[in-house]
């Protein structure tokens, strides 16, 4: 059965077993690989996408259950906080690998959305579910600090 | 080499894209370094002159005599012909060849800018053409930390060497001498009258000379670099902030299906009976494909069990768990990762063979006024890049093509064919962008599976490892016990040391029943000890592998360093000395030490002992900047300690110290971390630096929480978080890292600074709390504290 989404402002027609997750429609459906697959069971936050603004984890969250929902990938991912993580994520050369960015950035970009000025405890509590094994944390911590200033 | 040999003749086959943007791979030829002809001409507005237009060479109208071979093809490193690495466009873009893999360790950028450098070429010009797997390049294997260290020297003879053919054109079209012209920044000058040609405009002429010799180049000196040592920014990173760019796991093609795989649960288990009917009542699911069952010596075989092939990866998925195997035990059914290091701990504590010695071990031993024994053990790891393996193969008729997340492409072409039984020219290799590697991605198994199930299926198939999958079917790093017992004067000074190393080799992947460590890992912080004392000795014991035993960042670096830098503190505080003051002593006077001098196999990395012999200078100076630059001495508040270790490896030297602190109950935090790395030449210090904060975090993610275990031959771990890394909030609130300034030739910075963390880690924790850990992980998948018994010092 066929399920509209609005993804990056575009709606798109879902053909996928019910239940599939988000994720995976994402990446085999509409080929938007930005988008990535880390562990399945929500655990390293690198399918990050955002749902109605919110940082949400797209491996286990079935594409049905977002009838009417706003999705936005880190394609799609605009506004003065993506802009200023962006800007600082290249400026500071962030990312290594780069594999699990999209996911860190998309947190990054909910947590500056929701507070101007964070604090260590606040980027350790928006960012502790976002693992990177290449451990760019240092960098991440010092990127959201100069993106908020 | 000549060119039908390497399939590059203008006009032959080209492959396909791997990726968007600069990813394109393009065909390379040895004479032509442009691709299209379109006529056009670019106007230059010269400061102070009146404009300038540059005319448009026509180079067939130009006679020259016909060029010889290229005499670049063999110089240290391999092949410097420009042409392979270079390729100029009309418009001017600079496509340069990186035939090593992009795994985060910024290695598009650090080619491109010894390329770039040399060729004075336009930065913003520079594109990345990813090489296919293919012998013309050389080495192509992304491991141990020599991406720059193999091809420094032959990359800049190439960029050079082109710079010198695009000066040398201009000088035919002007019909001056070369020496009247210059090269900067992608324009060649006329000295008498500052007219200029651009690269674009000269680079189909500049093909029609001769490649100039080795002894005709003329590289840089190091005080005009442009863009080496200099913190030149990424060139992958603005793809990543915006999605693109195009990993292993991200490759599409026309038609594809995708397939995850069921193993089976013990390394040489078979497949029995398998009944699909519910994975194939999947919606999405498409069919399943036994594999054949692996046979010993592991290699980069398949391991086996049955694929379910579906529409998407959700489905597969599905359909795998509802599948139902018969696994049948294998040889492996009765290993107990448990038990296992009790026998390995056995085998420590008795005489091994002699791998290093100096003076007389047991007299000095036995005439010591005090002595000290210690033994340790740290478990198996897994890699666990954020990308799991995954690989996509398609057959046309006999022919195979790949893209996948492998840090060897040429490896995993020979596998191809060794294993298929296909010829290797039928064979290509696309290296795509790895999402992390850590030796993971050395071994093309996942590559295989694709191509098995491909075969059988008929269409492209796209094989994904789940985080499940990665877990408990990996090569994974070896499991080790070790003993050191040492001796010292009535003052406290080191007289004998003896350390035993105990573990699986990797060759058992490779060979059956070899059980014997090898020189190769002995050389990774054991044989190559940097320490003075003048009775010295270095044993190993045997033990087999049961699972795949396989590289991890820095590999037998990590139980080698862990156990003799925290020796060399329990040294220290039997002598009632301060760790760094000890840590000197051990080292000595400023020497330089070959162990082969003392009965030593020692490959030194794979480098030459004369151009990168063991300095104990560059280790002694690293231990007092990374000291100096933590304060060493100070005073610290109440259950706070300062931790610090030196090792030397991949021909780098390193010294990390650490600071905890430790609450009452256990709970630890991790202040500072204070890094110093000489690596010689650097090639981009920013980058460097990145590496030491990652291989730094890596090492303490493995001593704080990674273990895996096995029982009945199955690893038990599945997943985050019973395989447990470190996240954010628990990484060091700071981390500084110097660079030491050095002309010396370049070394690694991928792998090194893994080994020191996890002794400075447990120096800083004995120096806090007065525990002294000697068996990792420190806390474990489950716990959230130290576990503090009594205190082992009054």
């Amino acid at each position: 059965m066929a399920t509209t989404l609005n993804i990056n402002g575009k709606d798109e027609t879902i053909d996928a077993a019910p239940g599939t997750p988000l994720l995976w429609v994402l990446r085999d459906h509409l080929k938007m690989t930005g988008t990535k697959f880390g562990c399945g069971v929500a655990q390293c936050g690198a399918c990050t996408v955002h749902v109605d603004g919110a940082p949400t984890r797209s491996c286990i969250t079935a594409h049905d259950s977002l009838d009417g929902a706003k999705v936005t990938t880190i394609e799609g991912v605009q506004g003065r906080a993506a802009d200023a993580i962006r800007e600082v994520w290249v400026k500071n050369d962030v990312p290594q690998c780069g594999y699990c960015q999209s996911g860190q950035i998309m947190a990054a970009t909910a947590l500056l959305a929701e507070n101007s000025s964070p604090s260590d405890e606040d980027i350790d509590a928006a960012m502790s579910g976002n693992i990177c094994r290449c451990a760019t944390y240092m960098s991440i911590r010092r990127a959201i600090k100069e993106a908020a200033s | 080499m000549f060119l039908h040999d390497i399939g590059i003749i203008p006009g032959g086959k080209k492959t396909d894209a791997v990726g968007k943007d600069a990813l394109s791979i393009t065909n390379l030829s040895r004479r032509g370094f442009v691709v299209g002809s379109s006529l056009f001409v670019v106007g230059v507005a010269l400061a102070g002159c009146s404009s300038y237009e540059e005319p448009k060479i026509d180079p067939d109208a130009i006679d020259l005599p016909e060029a010889g071979p290229s005499p670049l093809t063999e110089v240290k490193g391999g092949d410097a012909t420009p042409a392979l690495w270079i390729a100029i466009e009309e418009d001017g873009t600079v496509k340069i060849t990186c035939h090593r893999s992009e795994m985060g360790q910024q290695v598009w950028t650090s080619m491109a800018q010894i390329v770039a450098d040399e060729l004075e070429a336009d930065w913003d010009k520079v594109q990345i053409v990813q090489a296919e797997g293919h012998e013309r390049y050389g080495d192509q294997n992304t491991d141990g930390s020599r991406s720059v260290r193999y091809n420094f020297h032959r990359l800049r003879l190439a960029g050079a060497a082109m710079r010198q053919m695009l000066t040398e054109a201009a000088a035919v079209y002007w019909k001056m001498q070369p020496s009247e012209c210059s090269a900067s920044q992608g324009l060649v000058s006329n000295n008498q009258n500052s007219d200029t040609l651009s690269y674009g405009n000269l680079a189909k002429l500049a093909a029609r000379l001769q490649v100039p010799g080795e002894a005709d180049i003329t590289v840089k000196d190091p005080k005009d670099w442009r863009y080496i040592n200099k913190e030149i920014p990424s060139l992958t990173i603005p793809l990543i902030t915006r999605g693109e760019g195009t990993f292993g796991i991200d490759v599409d093609k026309p038609g594809m299906v995708y397939a995850v795989i069921a193993r089976p649960p013990q390394l040489f288990g078979r497949t029995g009976a398998v009944r699909d009917a519910d994975t194939l009542a999947v919606p999405g699911v498409l069919q399943t494909v036994k594999l054949p069952d692996a046979k010993p010596p592991a290699l980069f075989q398949a391991l086996g069990g049955v694929a379910v092939v579906a529409e998407d990866t959700w489905a597969a998925i599905q359909g795998r768990n509802a599948l139902e195997v018969d696994w049948i035990d294998g040889p492996n059914a009765g290993y107990d990762s448990e038990a296992f290091a009790e026998q390995m701990q056995q085998t420590a504590k008795r005489s091994g063979t002699v791998r290093r010695k100096r003076g007389n071990i047991a007299s000095g031993l036995s005439s010591a006024a005090n002595r000290i024994e210690a033994e340790y053990y740290a478990p198996h790891l897994s890699q666990s890049p954020m990308e799991p393996p995954a690989a996509t193969a398609q057959w046309d008729g006999d022919k195979l093509e790949c893209w996948a997340c492998v840090q060897d492409p040429q490896a995993t072409r020979q596998t191809l064919s060794d294993l298929l039984k296909i010829d290797k020219e039928n064979i290509t290799v696309n290296a795509t962008w790895l999402g992390g590697a850590f030796g993971r991605k050395s071994k093309p198994d996942f590559v295989v599976e694709a191509a098995l199930i491909a075969k059988e299926v008929g269409k492209p198939v796209k094989v994904t490892w789940t985080r499940e999958d990665e877990v408990r079917h990996g090569y994974y790093h070896s499991v080790s016990a070790q003993r050191l017992e040492a001796g010292m004067d009535g003052n406290g000074k080191c007289t004998s040391y003896l350390h035993r190393t105990v573990f699986p080799p990797i060759a058992s992947t490779f060979v059956p029943g070899m059980d014997v460590p090898t020189d190769g890992e002995m050389g990774l912080g054991a044989t190559d000890v940097p320490f003075a004392m003048p009775n010295l000795q270095v044993e190993s014991g045997n033990a087999k592998g049961h699972l795949r035993i396989g590289w991890l960042r820095s590999v037998s670096n990590i139980y080698h360093a862990f156990a003799v830098q925290s020796f060399a503190a329990e040294m220290a505080h039997a002598a009632g000395r301060d760790q760094k003051e000890y840590l000197l002593e051990l080292i000595g006077d400023a020497r330089t030490i070959d162990p082969g001098d003392e009965g030593a196999t020692y490959p030194n990395y794979d480098a030459s002992i004369e151009e990168y012999p063991i300095e104990t200078a560059r280790l002694t100076n690293v231990v007092n900047m990374a000291a100096d630059m933590a304060k060493w001495g100070r005073d610290l508040p109440s259950g706070h300690g300062l931790g610090i270790a030196v090792h030397r490896s991949f021909l780098s030297y390193i010294a990390t110290v650490i600071e905890v602190a430790v609450s009452p109950d256990g709970s630890m935090t991790i202040p500072g971390i204070w890094l110093a790395l000489d690596a010689g030449t650097v090639i981009n210090p920013r980058h460097a630096k990145a590496q030491m904060e990652g291989g730094t975090i890596y090492g303490l993610s493995n001593a704080l929480f990674g273990e895996i275990t096995a029982k009945k031959g199955a690893v038990v771990q599945e997943n985050f978080p019973s395989w447990r890394v470190l996240r954010m909030g628990e990484a060091p609130r700071a981390f500084e890292v110097e660079i030491v300034k050095s002309n010396s030739a370049p070394a690694g910075v991928g792998e090194p600074a893994t080994p020191p963390a996890a002794p400075a880690l447990t120096n800083a924790i004995f120096n806090a709390t007065g525990h002294r850990i000697r068996k990792l992980p420190i806390i474990g998948a489950s716990g959230s504290k130290l576990s503090l018994p009594a205190k082992e010092t009054a």
